[in-house]
């Protein structure tokens, strides 16, 4: 832009005038040995508080953050695997009680089934042996009152007779002949 | 019209003596200097002197700022680049704090000096070649020949790579010094504009809003290029580092 103007004022410094007349800023050759002392003395400055002092106090705090969020994590972590473990007693604690039960049920079901087999059984059998007392009364009662069946019957027969022929037949006669028909 | 390169004037505030009939002295620039080196002390010693597990903002910011360029550093250069880890870290304050300052009005922006911004690229230049040379010897000079290229025209490529790693602080000076420059001079202009129509009356205090405008948006964007460009300066003296380590490409 103005280079030219610059160099045209750069050979004409005076030490007395800090050099900001004539020329465009930037170019004006007699500010440049000020601003580099400046410069080397500020960069120096900088480079000695920011190496020895700031990074190392920085670096310092994000590390003690670093490690207590990896601390904190680590912990997590612990408390986890220990809950994971205490569930994973809980659930065998829960699966066994669930087992135990269900062989308690089972046990019990069988003695129960097994005791109701038993009452059945055994209701069973004094039904079963009323059952044949009461046939063996029943044929000893059709047996009595078979024989007084043949017994009114040979009365009968020997009324009808006596009524017909008039003649009082023989017992035996009648007897036999009325064994004989309800045989027949 | 308020002239716009009046704010890049160096004024002498007290003379420090004489080295070869030149005179060196305090001025304003040198005060702006040290301003920015004890604010950014502020900040990094000041900010984090709480030792906040819960950083506080201020010691946030120290924290950003560090984690901001070790990262961009451990990018781009690696682990073994962190022994450079102060010298990156007071160039991105230094510039990133000098930038910002000058943004205020009635400042001065310490980076808008060709000859500041030539002396942050040289400190690079000179560092990168000289941990270079001691870190690699002779090999570090592999750096101008590139991995698989043809033998005929490796000559024209040395040459190239030569120019093009001499010609790196200019670049890099004039990047930094020009952004600063011209940003400062438009936002003096068209802050300028508004005093000068102002000035004028009833319908010149109506037609000084747009400048008005401008000068805000431009402040926005100054702001933007403050950050910018020293992150750039910080990037681009990451990747030369880079090369003083691993010269191999």
């Amino acid at each position: 832009m103005a280079e030219g103007q610059g160099k045209s004022s750069g050979s004409g410094h005076t030490a007395a005038d800090g050099g900001a007349k004539g020329g465009f800023p930037p170019f004006q050759k007699e500010t440049f040995a000020s601003q580099l002392v400046s410069f080397f003395l500020a960069f120096a400055l900088l480079y000695f508080i920011v190496s020895k002092i700031a990074l190392p106090r920085v670096a310092n705090l994000l590390g003690t953050r670093q490690g207590m969020i990896e601390n904190d994590l680590a912990q997590a972590q612990k408390f986890k695997d220990e809950s994971d473990t205490a569930l994973a007693a809980y659930e065998k604690e829960l699966a066994d009680a669930r087992a135990r039960a269900q062989a308690i049920g089972a046990e019990t079901r069988e003695k129960l089934a097994a005791q109701s087999e038993g009452e059945r059984k055994s209701l069973e059998d004094s039904l079963a042996a009323k059952l044949a007392e009461a046939e063996k009364t029943i044929a000893q009662t059709r047996q009595t009152a078979m024989s007084n069946v043949g017994a009114i019957a040979s009365e009968a027969a020997a009324a009808i007779v006596q009524r017909l022929t008039g003649a009082q037949p023989d017992a035996r006669t009648v007897e036999s002949a009325v064994n004989a028909s309800i045989k027949g | 019209m308020a002239d716009p390169i009046h704010q890049f004037e160096i004024q002498k505030i007290f003379s420090l003596g004489h080295i070869g009939g030149q005179e060196i002295a305090f001025t304003n620039s040198s005060a702006f200097m040290f301003g920015a080196v004890a604010l950014i002390s502020a900040l990094m010693i000041g900010g984090t002197a709480g030792r906040h597990l819960i950083p506080t903002r201020i010691q946030s910011t120290a924290e950003l700022s560090y984690e901001f360029v070790a990262d961009t550093l451990r990018s781009s250069v690696g682990e073994e680049g962190m022994k450079f880890f102060p010298f990156v870290f007071s160039l991105f304050m230094f510039i990133l704090t000098a930038n910002l300052i000058g943004i205020v009005p009635y400042t001065f922006t310490v980076t808008s000096h060709l000859i500041v911004t030539l002396a942050l690229a040289l400190m690079v230049f000179l560092t990168v070649l000289l941990y270079g040379i001691y870190k690699n010897g002779f090999k570090f000079f592999k750096l101008f020949v590139p991995h698989g290229i043809p033998i005929y025209i490796m000559p024209l490529i040395m040459v190239i790579e030569v120019i093009s790693f001499l010609s790196r602080p200019v670049s890099h000076s004039v990047r930094l010094f020009a952004n600063m420059l011209a940003g400062h001079i438009t936002l003096k202009v068209f802050a300028g504009f508004v005093t000068s129509l102002s000035a004028l009356g009833a319908l010149g205090i109506f037609g000084a809003v747009l400048p008005l405008l401008m000068t805000t948006a431009l402040t926005g964007l100054e702001l933007l290029v403050a950050f910018l460009q020293a992150y750039v300066f910080t990037i681009l003296t990451c990747i030369y580092l880079n090369d003083a380590l691993h010269p191999g490409h």
